[in-house]
């Protein structure tokens, strides 16, 4: 065991020397009190440090003891409604220790070691165990069976005996190969390590989020990567709350990294009380938390996301579809520039290091869609928030994770201030998945890809005569014109703007989604052969059902969009009573 | 070593002083220099190796030589003495009385730096504050427990607004002890002046625990200032059970002493010179704000800052509104234009007004109403900009009647005197009124039965038409 000792304290940087047998990311002990660091950079016999938590009175030549193993994560029954900090240090454990307060120097157990699990065994005796092998199911929830998986690090052998189906805690041998290794439910994993699959997978599947300006305009893919800038208060945080709550992932990781402590607080309150409407429980039973807010050591925010993402492969690995929530990955980037700066590195753009590029693409790479080790299909999502200075998208981080995800949904400061919500611009975002979706929205609605291209046109017309607008006013454009951006107006009250506060319209099933466009735009084409046949604009945008329209993303329940139908006649009707030709639907 | 003074430094670079290594020296420890003259300084140990120590002054280094100077290590951090003596009480940044009266009484010493808050151990703001302003209760509601900060302009009436509402401030459901503290940075005498009578006026001087580090004190001792003040407002809030309300002005002087010893140290500058970690360690102040379980007590942050150049998305504004939970923002058209408080209709925000009105908290119209009013706001905004182009009379008959709204929405609803005082029916009621002045087809915001219950009509049943 290497004695070390400190050398140097900066801040969260110090130096040991004496740490000839220590590895690169090692875990050390550091100093009396026994703060956990992680070494970054090793020459000779000096290592160089990152503290992850507040070392305050810590002296040169107090000693530093190295783990010899690199920084990890426990993995297991029990992670699904914890809520941890960036070095999965479970937060009620610690408050439990020191109170409302984190002090440094505390320790938990990441898994609960005295709950009992109840263990149905897989494999007999005799069987082989290799990387992939499932050996055991855990029910951890209502809706998760966790299935217990050899990872990549276990030799493949035989297994020699196998735990009787029974209740066991987490530190109970389950397994035990011929070369007598031991398993426990429990395994640990490297966060900077991606984790082992068999294949990346294109997929065909959205996943769905119930927000319709990204489910038609902007659609991701489960196995995806997205990323949402924005300046401040245009509405990262909630729309990944949105997500989280909502989307058909099987898990979500929530991952809040150097952002807002009651944000946590606000997950933690609400999720145990909302109902996921697939399985019938409770969000938080499928949602795991991870909480380095802006006051937290910034040297664990760094690693926040490793953790927060290796949970996430971990129940990939085990076949379920997991979305990750990053807010907000400029911070993570921050806290890079900050350590580094700290290291006295050569800054690249802004003071970020070098490496801030390839620090990104390691982490979006390791979303996707993937065939597991043991065969099945599983994925991560990845939904960073980016929170670019100023508000300004040319700025390092924003542009360097562009290069790295294939969803961007820009948020827009004047649609915010307008207090649009989502505030996602539809001139400025865009989605690389629509082509390999159209297939599962075809099974939904048919008319989905045209309804979504006409809405496009729509927005896209608009934009060009608003600039008309804005230099002579709208009277000068003719009625057909003008009904464009009167439809535009439609589509953005009527479906595009949808509030987190509204209870029928927070959550928008697919059905519902394109059945609201498929009434704007039988309004629109039943008011341009109106337009056509010589009805002046003005008496159609004083027809009432224009305002039912647009009410109806908060009047139509989402398991009600049979009924809704009728709607569609109502417009007929309206155009008919117009006493200009209403004959037809809508033709796309 | 506590009590033994070693003599000598190697270097004094702004307000870094390079000393040699000493053993049984901490980090970030408190540090006391004393020069020639005798005049003590304190500072706080940035770096230590083996060879040498950086302490960062609070202070000043003039007179500061390599030769005739004597460093003390005081084995502790920076410390405020707290107890119940405080309050009613003046201190300067570093937490040493300045009233003339005797020092607290206390053994109880608390680190400046505090600690943070484990977010499993928070509890989610939702009590309605009435600070008895449309702008803020109707539209930008702050809640007990938020950091909600001011963003201002130089000239502009921030610190009547500030006044205003540490004057007007109440807790609709029941009243319960409460305390200001008020951190001033970097502000003129007449400032602190100013407020001190103003709290004085209003009969709260007796609960107010002032920390005033003003212009003509060390830049650096800003640095400090915050951290004392909210060492204190937690002292109040979580274990004297208070409602504390801290007013910390100006922001921006704190943000400059920050770049200014950044410099000093040769690091790497992120935006306009300003150090990296300018948003970690404005978090590390303004996180300090909320509420704690199994405590009644809480802190809200009132933060006032000067935007240089009106400038929103300076560093300083931009970090912070990416850690506050809203902003004030200030507008000097609107200030120009007579309107007092002239609170910016769309910039401003405050993010736990969603969970902190409705029905049992304020009304049950209150969210769509205000949803409305941004909305129509926004409207008239754009429809100004063309108005400006085409002129007036060629604007729509529907424009027209926004123009109509823009301008009354300002003078009635934004507008208001300093001294008077809405009740929050008062303000959601104007509201109404306002919308009045549109076509009822206009407010799709508001779901029908809400319109019918509230909206203001005239005796034939159409929308009341001013
Ligand atoms: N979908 C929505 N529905 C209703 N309101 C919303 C929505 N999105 C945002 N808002 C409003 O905007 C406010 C700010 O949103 P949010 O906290 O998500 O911003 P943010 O982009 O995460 O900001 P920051 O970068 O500072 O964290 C919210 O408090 C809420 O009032
Ligand atoms: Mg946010």
């Amino acid at each position: 065991m290497s004695a070390g000792y400190i050398t140097r304290i900066s801040g969260p940087v110090i130096y040991a020397q004496g740490m000839d047998d220590a590895g690169l990311y090692d875990v050390v002990k550091v100093g009396k009190a026994g703060l956990i660091g992680e070494i970054i950079k090793l020459k000779g016999d000096v290592a160089t440090i990152q503290i992850y938590e507040d070392n305050t009175l810590m002296r040169v030549g107090e000693p530093v003891e190295c783990m010899h193993r690199p920084l990890s994560v426990a993995l297991g029954p029990g992670l699904i409604g914890s809520i941890y900090d960036g070095i999965q240090r479970p937060l009620p454990v610690l408050k439990n220790v020191s109170g409302a307060f984190l002090a440094p120097g505390l320790a938990g157990e990441p898994l609960d070691t005295s709950k009992k699990w109840h263990f149905v065994p897989l494999l007999k005796a005799g069987d082989p165990i290799a990387p992939g092998t499932a050996f055991g199911i855990i029910q951890e929830t209502a809706s998760i069976q966790h299935r217990l998986v050899f990872d990549a690090s276990v030799p493949a052998s035989t297994a020699d005996w196998i735990a009787p189906e029974g209740d066991y805690t987490c530190t109970a041998t389950l397994v035990k190969s011929r070369e007598g290794k031991e398993y426990t439910a429990v395994s640990w994993w490297p966060v900077r390590a991606a984790r082992k699959f068999t294949e990346k997978q294109i997929t065909h599947e959205p996943l769905v989020t119930g927000l319709r300006v990204i489910d038609v305009l902007f659609p991701i893919a489960k196995g995806g990567s997205a990323a949402i800038p924005g300046g401040f208060g245009t509405g990262k945080t909630m729309t990944q709350h949105a997500i989280a709550k909502w989307c058909d992932a099987d898990i979500i990781v929530y991952i809040g990294c150097g952002e807002r402590g009651n944000e946590m607080t606000e997950v933690l309150t609400e999720f145990p009380s909302l109902i996921d409407p697939r399985t019938g429980r409770s969000l938080m039973e499928r949602t795991i938390l991870i909480a380095n807010t802006s006051n937290m050591p910034v040297a664990a925010r760094e690693v926040s996301i490793y953790t927060g993402i290796t949970i996430a492969e971990y129940y990939r690995d085990m076949g379920y579809q997991v979305a990750v929530m990053a807010d907000s990955t400029s911070r993570w980037a921050e806290a890079l520039r900050e350590l580094s700066g700290r290291l006295e590195e050569m800054p690249a753009e802004e003071g970020f290091p070098a490496y801030l590029p390839t620090r990104l693409a390691e982490f979006y790479e390791r979303g996707g869609m993937v065939k597991t080790l043991e065969g099945k299909k599983g994925s991560v999502t990845i939904i960073g928030a980016v929170s670019p200075p100023g508000g300004d998208f040319s700025e390092p981080v924003t542009q360097h994770t562009k290069r790295f995800i294939r969803c961007f949904w820009a948020l827009d400061r004047d649609l915010a201030n307008a207090r649009h919500y989502p505030a996602i611009s539809w001139n400025d975002s865009y989605s690389e998945y629509t082509e390999d979706l159209i297939q599962y929205w075809d099974s939904i609605d048919p008319a989905w890809d045209a309804l979504r291209t006409k809405t496009m046109d729509i927005l896209k017309k608009e934009r060009k005569l608003s600039e008309i607008v804005r230099l002579v006013g709208p009277d000068a454009l003719p009625d057909e014109q003008r009904l464009i951006l009167l439809t535009a107006d439609m589509i953005k009250n009527g479906f595009l703007q949808q509030s987190s506060f509204d209870t029928v319209d927070m959550y928008c099933a697919p059905p519902k989604q394109t059945f609201l466009l498929t009434c704007i735009l039988t309004f629109h084409e039943l008011a341009e052969n109106a337009i056509k046949n010589g009805a002046p604009l003005l008496k159609i945008s004083a027809l009432p059902i224009k305002e039912k329209i647009i009410r109806l993303k908060s009047t139509l329940e989402n398991n009600k969009v049979q009924e809704g139908q009728a709607v569609i006649q109502e417009i007929q009707q309206a155009f008919t009573q117009l006493g200009v030709g209403a004959q037809g639907g809508l033709s796309i | 070593m506590r009590g033994l003074e070693y003599h000598g430094i190697l270097r004094a670079d702004g307000p870094i002083v390079i000393a040699a290594h000493r053993e049984n020296v901490g980090f970030s420890e408190l540090a006391r220099v004393r020069d020639r003259t005798g005049e003590l300084r304190l500072g706080r140990i940035v770096d230590i190796s083996e060879q040498a120590i950086a302490v960062q002054l609070f202070s000043e280094n003039t007179g500061i030589s390599i030769d005739e100077s004597w460093i003390e290590y005081l084995e502790k951090p920076l410390t405020f003495r707290v107890g119940d003596g405080i309050v009613g009480r003046i201190f300067n940044g570093l937490g040493d009385p300045i009233d003339g009266y005797p020092p607290i009484t206390s053994s109880d010493l608390r680190d400046i730096n505090g600690r943070p808050i484990n977010p499993s151990a928070r509890v989610y703001p939702r009590d309605f504050i009435q600070t008895g302003i449309s702008a803020i209760d109707g539209m930008n509601t702050l809640i007990r427990g938020q950091k909600l900060p001011i963003f201002s302009g130089n000239g502009l009436p921030h610190n009547r607004l500030a006044a205003q509402i540490v004057r007007q401030a109440r807790v609709l459901s029941g009243e319960s002890q409460f305390a200001i503290v008020f951190a001033g940075m970097g502000i003129k005498y007449d400032v602190a002046r100013f407020f001190i009578d103003s709290f004085e006026k209003s009969g709260v001087l007796s609960r107010v625990v002032m920390f005033l580090s003003l212009a003509d004190s060390p830049s650096i001792e800003r640095l400090v200032t915050p951290r004392t003040a909210l060492t204190a407002a937690e002292y109040l809030a979580y274990e004297k059970n208070m409602h504390v309300l801290v007013v910390m002005t100006d922001m921006t002087n704190y943000c400059e002493a920050l770049r200014e010893v950044s410099a000093a140290r040769n690091e790497v500058p992120s935006r306009k010179g300003y150090p990296g970690y300018l948003y970690s360690d404005l978090a590390s102040l303004y996180e300090r704000a909320g509420k704690i379980e199994n405590c009644e007590g809480s802190i809200t942050q009132l933060p006032i800052l000067s935007m240089p150049n009106d400038d929103i998305s300076h560093p300083i504004p931009d970090l912070t509104g990416y850690i506050t939970e809203g902003q004030i923002v200030l507008e000097r058209d609107l200030s120009q234009r007579g309107i007092y408080p002239p609170i910016a209709g769309l910039p401003s925000l405050s993010r736990l007004m969603k969970d902190g009105i409705g029905e049992g908290m304020t009304r049950e119209d209150h969210r769509d109403l205000a949803a409305q009013l941004f909305s129509a706001y926004a409207y008239v905004r754009s429809v100004r900009d063309l108005a400006a182009i085409i002129g007036e009379e060629e604007l729509s008959d529907r424009d027209k009647i926004y123009l109509n709204f823009g301008d009354r929405f300002e003078r009635e609803f934004l507008a208001q005197g300093e001294f008077e005082n809405r009740s929050i029916e008062q303000t959601l009621d104007l509201g109404w009124k306002m919308l009045s002045i549109l076509p009822e087809a206009e407010l799709v915001r508001i779901p029908p039965k809400l319109i019918e219950k509230y909206l203001p009509r005239t005796g034939n049943g159409d929308p009341a038409k001013e």
